[in-house]
């Protein structure tokens, strides 16, 4: 089996939401509901329980080369959001019931006959990705099409995409093919074009790799994602001197104290 | 009475018609004519809501991280876990030093019920309850919260072992039974002294900024709030004559204070905020009071005065200390659920090296003379 990864190209999104309705139809989620966010065209928000993918439309200030026609418009880039399968996953390390697994194809998946709902993924998400669902009572996020990748398909928001900015396939073509487009971006004057991919942080690297125009912190995509088994060591540490002043200071009360 | 506006070409006067008030509209109608908008005081000016998005702002200050989507039960039981640890190595102690038996005994009740009712608070926690032996499928070091399935599991064993033998052998009186609760009470406490403090691990080794930022100190923190709870519960329950128990509240309540100082002091407003602004900030706020320096004063004045008041200030203190703990635990949690819809602390910049820079707009000032 190869490691297969997301590379989502933000310089080709055209803002269509094909890849956010292909995502919901195919894996039957719930209505997010219709709400105005009234912060841009963007209602949906966030990626969430019952959204996987989500487009992001980031509009900024006017600037010649960045999109749009006329200085007087805003500028426009679109970046579908989706789950980073982490290579050093948060949601994976924090499962408590194993019920978040690494599958062959190197993507995190939840499985829901396992999942209890303790939600301690949650709060171990450095992207803000998994959520639970409080109606159904377990946590649910992208699956990378696990299903559809067992029986040879590509995931249904990559199918779904008219302008091919959702690319999928082997990780390390992908890695290239990024390289390759950023330079070409670049070349073409577009020098802010990167590739966001944070393999220098505990994250290791991502299996959803995005190409963005701009500080990727506008995409609320962070510097410094960490997976909160960073903390593990100093926090037991802690604990264990915790522990120690409770023996050592119940001895001390009480070996010092009368006989009662 | 006719409609005043029907009669206004009949010089009829309508009520509350004023000059003024008139001529403004004409100047707004001109206002309009002229500059193709009208702004005024109290009304919201027109316009398209962007651009927002910026590497200043993040996306449109939505926030990244997701909110702690745990019930309320979830402070409760950090709570009662913590009292219900601390008292089971303190009831341990008592006896093994053989100072105070009945410390011992009555600790190993508090273990033994601790452990049931935090059992039901996480059962009732859970998204699907009937699932909670899913908590046991697998032993993961690397997760506090696979850590504390396996440290209550092994905890509500053996407290509740002790509390069974304790109760048997004071009925029959029997042997063995108490053998048995021996050993059970040292296996509950080595279990004990974990669960006494593992629930700030828990929420400290997470994404959430406020918990992680404080990873050093808050299972410290957790732990001397548990053994506070479980002195002052077992002081309640008839032993606010045992010397030992001040004592240990003593040192507990100082560690308490000096925790509340530090934590006052610590110049990191932003990450912080939680703990010392809105609501959050006053329930933990007054939670270190509670815990901290009141019944520190208190216990410390109960060594020095008679057999009678030295109870009275006890009692007190130990109501004090149980209420600060419940609230520190509160306060916790909630300052975690504003901590993570504070959009600005994920998106900072730290530290840690990356391979590739960001780059902003800002980099690139041809780009903008352009325009």
């Amino acid at each position: 089996m190869t490691t297969t990864a997301f590379l989502t190209d933000s310089t080709l999104c055209i803002g269509c939401k094909a890849c956010e309705v292909a995502c919901k139809e195919w894996n039957e989620l719930g209505d997010d509901g219709h709400t105005w966010t009234g912060l841009s065209y963007d209602n949906t928000g966030a990626v969430g329980h019952s959204t996987w993918r989500h487009v992001k439309f980031v509009e900024a200030a006017p600037l010649l080369g960045f999109g749009g026609n006329a200085p007087d418009l805003a500028s426009w880039t679109f970046s579908s959001d989706v789950c980073k399968h982490c290579e050093v996953a948060g949601c994976l390390e924090a499962c408590p019931t194993g019920a978040i697994v690494r599958t062959e194809f190197g993507g995190v998946f939840v499985q829901p006959d396992v999942c209890n709902g303790c939600a301690y993924c949650v709060v171990s998400c450095p992207f803000g990705v998994v959520q639970k669902n409080s109606d159904d009572g377990r946590a649910f996020k992208c699956t990378f099409c696990y299903d559809r990748q067992k029986e040879g398909l590509q995931p249904a928001c990559a199918k779904a995409c008219p302008t091919e900015s959702i690319k999928f396939g082997d990780i390390d073509e992908l890695k290239l093919a990024a390289q390759v487009r950023v330079e070409e971006l670049q070349s073409r004057g577009m020098q802010d074009a990167q590739l966001y991919d944070p393999t220098e942080t505990s994250v290791k690297g991502l299996h959803a790799m995005f190409i963005t125009r701009g500080d990727p912190k506008q995409y609320n995509l962070p510097p410094n994602p960490e997976v909160p088994t960073v903390y593990l060591e100093s926090a037991w540490k802690s604990s264990a001197l915790a522990a120690g002043v409770l023996v050592l200071g119940g001895l001390f009360a009480f070996l010092g104290s009368a006989r009662r | 009475m006719s409609d005043p506006i029907m009669n206004l070409s009949n010089e009829y006067t309508p009520k509350g018609w004023k000059p003024r008030k008139e001529a403004r509209l004409e100047e707004i109608k001109e206002q309009a004519k002229e500059f193709g908008t009208v702004e005024a005081k109290g009304v919201v000016p027109a316009g398209a809501p962007f651009p927002k998005a910026s590497p200043e702002t993040g996306y449109y200050g939505i926030p990244l991280l997701k909110q702690p989507q745990w019930k309320p039960e979830i402070p409760i039981y950090f709570f009662v876990g913590g009292a219900s640890g601390a008292a089971s190595v303190i009831g341990a102690l008592a006896h093994w030093t053989g100072k105070d038996r009945q410390v011992a005994r009555d600790a190993r009740l508090v273990a033994a019920a601790g452990a049931i009712i935090s059992s039901g608070l996480l059962i009732s926690d859970l998204g699907r309850p009937s699932r909670f032996l899913n908590m046991l499928r697998m032993f993961k070091p690397q997760s506090p919260m696979s850590m504390g399935a396996w440290i209550l599991a092994g905890f509500g064993t053996f407290s509740g072992a002790a509390a069974t033998a304790q109760i048997l052998s004071d009925r029959l009186g029997f042997g063995p039974f108490r053998i048995l609760g021996n050993v059970a009470e040292g296996f509950s406490a080595l279990f004990g002294l974990p669960f006494s403090n593992y629930t700030g691990v828990l929420i400290g080794a997470t994404v959430i900024p406020v918990w992680n930022h404080n990873v050093r100190t808050l299972p410290f923190h957790f732990g001397m709030s548990g053994i506070n709870a479980g002195v002052s519960i077992l002081e309640l329950m008839g032993n606010d004559s045992s010397p030992g128990l001040n004592r240990l509240g003593i040192i507990s309540s100082a560690a308490e204070t000096y925790e509340g100082i530090e934590l006052e002091m610590k110049r990191d407003p932003v990450v912080n905020e939680p703990l010392k602004h809105g609501a959050s900030g006053w329930i933990t706020r007054m939670g270190g009071v509670l815990s901290g320096p009141v019944p520190l004063a208190l216990r410390l004045a109960a060594e020095f005065t008679g057999k009678r008041r030295s109870r009275q200030l006890r009692q007190i203190a130990a109501c004090s200390s149980i209420a600060g703990s419940l609230l520190t635990r509160i306060g916790w949690v909630r300052a975690g659920g504003v901590s993570a819809k504070d959009w600005r602390l994920p998106l900072e910049e730290t530290k840690r090296p990356r391979v590739q820079k960001s780059q902003s707009r800002e980099d690139y000032p041809h780009m903008r003379k352009i325009s």
